[in-house]
């Protein structure tokens, strides 16, 4: 079969499935699970397939893949869609293929495939636990098939999202995911903060979403197309939309379409400001999380910025001064890489720790693209796929592990709460190693962990390029970042139990712990393809294959910042240094967070998250209900237009009775007789004019009308 | 079989109007024979419709127009019965036959006056077919107020038993007789303008026959009536554009819609929503730009401001409704706004490549629109019948009681809000895109009213589906029954092809469009 055929088939397992489990098998949960693996088991294969046939090909990014048919009919000519896969689309469908993969096999452990049903277990709602031959043990959650189908969907949707070769059936993809989002996010929505979570991540990432949609039509009025290989890769238009002003901010064509698109990232991406949906996102089953948050969702959202990077950046070249939008990029990307790790510090949920972790990572690589390192970026969105994929199912086996405690000791305590932990590494040992190996990654630890080669590589590119305030910026964000990620690590695993709960905890099976071990293989290895050719010691001995694979997919191959020591130094010095301290303050930490003391009401600013969610719903989301209900409704709808249209009525009205009384009653009534009697005369002498024949009655509508209709041009008007 | 050919449209025009003499004349009050027998003999349109739109491409076209027929109907005046189809007119009456058999199949709950309300029904949809079939001015009017009639009794006798609406100084009426007269006399009022505007091309063309009026009436010149052609034609065209924003409904024209959905019963917003929106837009692509070609682009600008006008207070209205059906119903105005848009782009730029993808946009709405406002307006009449309220306050958690119609609400919701790979994103992605080019200030507003289509759309499963289960109902609400679920499986397929694959329909709007003015 020929390659292109693969690629148009890697999406169409997942959405079969979706339609199987919801119409067939979803009473039967081991069938709805068993068709939803399979399905992401033979779109992985397929992707493999495609991948390896990729990587074997020679001057790949000038000859991708590709195979397009006709879809809409826009006049005289047909909007056509297709897939395509080049060289950075193969990098995102590999990290793709495995996390889905591995999100849903750990599924099935995480929902408790094969416990019995919870009593008082109800759709919509976690499961509350069984009981069996008198032990309290966890139960199947009662929804089990139709989250197979929703992720299922959700995979369709960012398989859509990698294969598109053009703008609109990505938009396709990404929006379906936007919906699974919703419904995976609001799985659980017997819970009021599920519902409210579903529906704030929906109508943020919805902001972005519009503007994307301008965005594309945008580009699709000024080329013609919205083929990525017809735009990106062809000089002319690339060159023409850099240089036409488009009349906004004096940005050029190529700018403001950028600067759109852009803001479609920003709400997928969870970018400040608008990365609020992202926090509450954790209202989700876990897998999900891991799916939203490493696999695909927010991933998209930089993988778009990426795909379009030579619009967004057209007309720069290496080494000019950055575009307004490339600057407005490095901006939002450096500020929200520190501005989420400081509330990460603070936060107690494991979950929400790698949440804002993840928000801030993603802001290393829109800085990164920002400054033009493209090459950088991509490599952090692949390495920290993995190993944020790798760390939220980590976070979902604690938090699996401290529900087993919970469930037996009876305890009220939150299993989410690492403050409730503690002592976990003797309990849960593979849970404990991945999770490091995560941590580590997400730190940058050296030389292993493929978080440093990115992380450096992102560095490097802003101290060669002299970008220093963003260097600076982004080695405080990676000093935090590997702080709270040595916080979370030694609450969680090190020292004594803070809880019963936590004693009792214990290790997941294997369906959940296997996952965890390949995605932790790649959160090291995945590193190792890009390590730059002069690293003192080890550079060189592995080619620098992943800047040259990924780098063939622009015209023009990116230039790859020379080795200095400076960067290097920095990076080692935050990973480690951030991750001394995090050891150190938390080594002994009991209930109470150290830090809360010693940074006052900084610190209870930062757990409140700088208080955006309370200044947006003052904001933006109050003013917009009142004026939907009290000016748009209730005042123009009610008062102003249906007042007009009962003052006319009511004025009719009045002057009809006026008629009635003075006119009708005086005059007509005193002719009524005459005319009655005569009436009748004529009528019974019109009976044989009366044939019934609708021509004539119109006739008689006709005349009366001309008249009037002659009568008002001749008389009035003249 | 020549007989089948030659009179194909007066079959699919009358064949309802039979129907609804021999519902009339059914022996008895045997109910469940008289809603078999309606639903039976609505499918005999659609038939003749599919005859049509499959021997489409075959037909012989003349003057752009395919299966005429054509007879004297009035010598005096140079009225005919003719009627004609092109792609726009084909779309339509698919539309029409499509939905009221799914129409009456949901009406199968009403228990009053069964023969009358079906008979009514199915007179309706000769009146919307007329519409879509005239190729005759005044044939083209006769057949706009005849949909009228049947409408106005179907929400005066048969609307919602409940609600009072205060007028002025105290006075109340029944909430469904204030909303079938509003909608009866403030479609009327449209229509004089319309009528006196007819006569006046008819008595100046010497004919009413439109493919005759194609041709002489845009291209007149001089002086009329001691006035200069222009000034009378942009009277004309304000008359003509009144009545068609009165039906569409066009900010600030649509104050009757919330109120005639939200009262008539369940299938009868479904056709007002589903079709007789419809008749106002089609009015403006089948009249108003073929004939006033200048004047509309000259006002272009206005529509497209109103346009966005409905766009943007429709969904903000909607989002700040507490009746479910009241913002269904308002999310028809922002829906409509859209076609809007795409007509006033289409009339600016007539003839670019984004006149004409605004336009395709726009058809394909109108279409797209009628399937999922359809299947809204049903579902939520589904949850009417069972609970008794419309209040989204009083429902709540509903989702494990119902799970299937949950399923399908929020499919429905989600084809209404326009998400993409099902029909609504396809239009309205088209009418964005061709509107942005010529109108890129109203474009860029209106994407606020496509935010708060999400947030109205939301709101309203949030609050049905969502959150804890209100106890209240348990018990007391079954899910979606079968035939419930046949009204809707023709719907959920319309939706999921539309958005899967647009070409089959759009193949022949753009086909028209093109014709019409590419």
């Amino acid at each position: 079969m020929p390659t292109e055929t693969l690629i148009w088939l890697i999406p169409l397992p997942p959405l079969l499935a979706f339609f199987l489990i919801l119409l067939f098998t979803r009473k039967n949960n081991a069938l709805s699970h068993t068709v939803g693996v399979a399905a992401a088991a033979i779109s992985w294969l397929l992707g493999m397939l495609v991948f390896f046939a990729a990587i074997g090909i020679d001057h790949f990014g000038e000859h991708p893949f590709h195979s397009a048919i006709a879809w809409l009919p826009t006049g005289e000519t047909f909007f056509n869609i297709g897939v395509m896969i080049d060289p950075l689309s193969a990098a995102v469908l590999f990290f793709v293929a495995w996390t889905v993969l591995m999100i849903f096999i750990y599924s099935i452990g995480y929902h408790n495939f094969g416990a019995p049903k919870g009593e008082h277990d109800k759709p919509g709602l976690p499961p509350h636990g069984a009981e069996d031959h008198g032990h309290h043990v966890p139960s199947i959650e009662p929804m089990y098939a139709r989250f197979f189908a929703f992720i299922a969907l959700f995979a369709f949707g960012m398989y859509t999202l990698v294969v598109s070769d053009n703008l609109l059936t990505l938009f396709v993809g990404w929006e379906i995911m936007g919906l699974c989002s919703y419904l995976l996010i609001g799985f659980w929505y017997g819970k009021p903060s599920a519902r409210d979570a579903a529906k704030k991540a929906f109508l943020t990432t919805r902001i972005g979403d519009v503007f994307m949609l301008l965005g594309i039509v945008a580009l699709y009025s000024a080329t013609g197309t919205l083929n990525f290989h017809e735009i990106l890769r062809n000089e002319n238009i690339l060159h023409l939309l850099a240089s036409t002003p488009s009349g906004v901010f004096g940005l050029s064509a190529a700018g403001l379409i950028g600067l759109l698109l852009f803001i479609g990232t920003v709400g997928k991406s969870a970018q400040w400001p608008l990365h609020v949906w992202l926090p509450d996102a954790m209202e989700g089953p876990t897998p999900v999380s891991a799916m939203i948050h490493a696999a695909t969702m927010v991933s998209a959202g930089v993988y778009m910025v990426l795909r379009m990077f030579p619009l967004l950046s057209a007309g720069w070249h290496h080494g000019d001064p950055l575009t307004t939008t490339m600057t407005v990029m490095a901006f939002i990307g450096a500020f929200t890489a520190i501005f989420a790790a400081t509330i990460a510090v603070t936060q107690n949920d494991i979950k929400r720790v790698l949440a804002y972790s993840t928000i801030s990572q993603l802001g290393f690589m829109i800085a990164a693209l920002g400054i033009g390192a493209y090459v950088a970026a991509a490599f952090h969105l692949v390495t920290h796929a993995f190993f944020k994929a790798l760390l939220f199912l980590g976070s979902g086996s604690v938090i699996h592990g401290m529900e087993h405690g919970v469930l037996h000791t009876g305890e009220h305590v939150d299993p989410q709460d690492m403050f409730n932990m503690g002592g976990l590494k003797k309990k849960m040992p593979i849970t404990f190693w991945t999770f490091l190996i995560g941590g580590f990654a997400l730190s940058g630890f050296p030389l292993i962990t493929s978080g440093f080669w990115s992380k450096d590589e992102i560095l490097a590119d802003a101290f060669a390029n002299g970008h220093f305030t963003l260097l600076v910026v982004l080695s405080l964000a990676a000093l935090l970042t590997a702080f709270y990620t040595m916080r979370q690590i030694t609450l969680t695993f090190f020292g004594e139990p803070r809880t019963k709960a936590a004693d009792h905890a214990s290790e997941n099976k294997l369906v959940m712990t296997g996952p965890l071990m390949v995605l932790s293989v790649f959160a090291i290895i995945a590193g190792w393809v890009g390590i730059p050719e002069h690293f003192p010691g080890i550079g060189g001995l592995l080619p620098n294959w992943f800047h040259d694979f990924v780098g063939s997919s622009l015209l023009e191959h990116p230039h790859a910042p020379d080795f200095h020591p400076v960067p290097l130094l920095i990076s080692l010095g935050v990973a480690l240094g951030g991750l001394a301290l995090g050891y150190l303050v938390y080594r002994k930490a009991g209930s109470v967070d150290p830090l809360r003391k010693p940074l006052g009401p900084l610190y209870t600013l930062l757990e409140n998250k700088y208080y955006f969610d309370e200044l947006y719903t003052k904001l933006f989301i109050r003013p917009a209900g009142v004026i939907a209900e009290k000016f748009s409704y209730w005042f123009l709808d009610r008062k102003v237009i249906d007042g007009v249209l009962h003052g006319v009525a009511q004025n009719s009205i009045t002057l009809g009775t006026f008629f009635r009384d003075r006119f009708e009653g005086p005059v007509i009534s005193g002719l009524a007789d005459w005319l009655a009697n005569t009436t009748a005369a004529i009528g019974r002498a019109l009976r044989k004019v009366q044939t019934g024949a609708v021509q004539q009655y119109l006739l008689v509508v006709a005349l009366v009308a001309f008249g009037g209709l002659f009568y008002y041009l001749f008389a009035v008007l003249r | 079989m020549d007989f089948l050919n030659s009179h194909l449209l007066s079959l699919i025009l009358f064949s309802p109007l039979a129907a609804a003499l021999v519902v009339l004349l059914l022996p008895g009050q045997n109910k469940t024979l008289t809603r078999w027998v309606a639903f039976g003999l609505s499918l005999v349109p659609l038939a003749f419709t599919l005859v049509a739109w499959f021997g489409f491409e075959a037909a012989p076209v003349v003057d752009g127009f395919r299966f005429q027929e054509q007879t004297v109907w009035y010598s005096a005046i140079n009225s005919y019965y003719h009627l004609g189809i092109d792609g726009l007119s084909l779309s339509m009456v698919l539309l029409t036959t499509i939905l009221t058999p799914i129409a009456i199949l949901a009406s199968f709950s009403v228990e009053d006056k069964v023969k009358a309300y079906m008979a009514l029904f199915l007179a309706l949809e000769t009146g919307m077919l007329g519409v879509f079939l005239s190729l005759d001015l005044l044939l083209f009017f006769v057949f706009w107020e005849i949909g009228l009639v049947p409408m106005f009794f179907l929400i005066d006798q048969w609307g919602s038993a409940k609600g009072e609406r205060e007028l002025w100084n105290g006075i109340k009426v029944p909430a469904r007789r204030y909303a079938s007269f509003k909608f009866m006399i403030y479609t009327m009022a449209g229509s004089l303008g319309l009528l006196l505007a007819i006569q006046m091309i008819g008595v100046v063309s010497g004919t009413f026959d439109l493919i005759a009026i194609f041709q002489s009436w845009p291209a007149l010149e001089g002086t009329l009536f001691g006035l200069p052609v222009a000034t009378v034609k942009s009277i004309a065209f304000w008359a003509f554009a009144i009545a068609f924003a009165i039906k569409v409904p066009v900010w600030p024209f649509h104050t009757w819609l919330p109120d005639a959905h939200t009262e008539a019963p369940t299938a009868g917003s479904m056709i007002l929503a589903g079709v007789l929106l419809k008749l106002g837009a089609y009015g403006f692509l089948r009249l108003v730009l073929p004939l006033y070609p200048e004047q509309a682009q000259q006002y272009a600008g206005v529509l497209a401001l109103l346009a966005t006008a409905a766009i943007v207070f429709g969904a903000l209205s909607a989002w700040a409704q507490t009746d479910f059906k009241r913002l269904v119903a308002y999310s028809s105005v922002n829906h409509m706004g859209f076609v809007v848009l795409g007509i006033a782009a289409a009339a600016y730029a007539a003839g670019t490549e984004s006149a004409t993808i605004a336009m395709n946009g726009a058809v394909l709405q109108m279409f797209n629109h009628g399937i999922s406002a359809a299947a809204m307006f049903f579902l939520v009449g589904v949850i009417y019948e069972r609970s008794h309220t419309r209040d989204l306050e009083k429902f709540g958690g509903l989702f494990p009681l119902l799970p299937v119609y949950g399923a399908l609400l929020i499919l429905s919701s989600m084809a209404s809000l326009g998400l993409p790979g099902l029909n609504g994103f396809v239009s309205e992605f088209l009418v964005v895109r061709g509107a942005w080019p010529i109108f890129t200030a109203y474009t860029a507003i209106s994407m606020i009213g496509l935010f708060f289509t999400g947030a109205y759309i939301l709101k309203g499963i949030a609050k049905t589906l969502h959150g804890p289960l209100n106890e209240h109902w348990k018990g007391h609400i079954t899910d979606i029954n079968r035939r419930e679920l046949l009204v809707m499986a023709p719907l959920v397929v319309l939706m999921l092809w539309l958005g899967f694959w647009p070409a089959w329909l759009l193949n022949v709007i753009n086909q028209a469009v093109v014709a019409l003015f590419g």
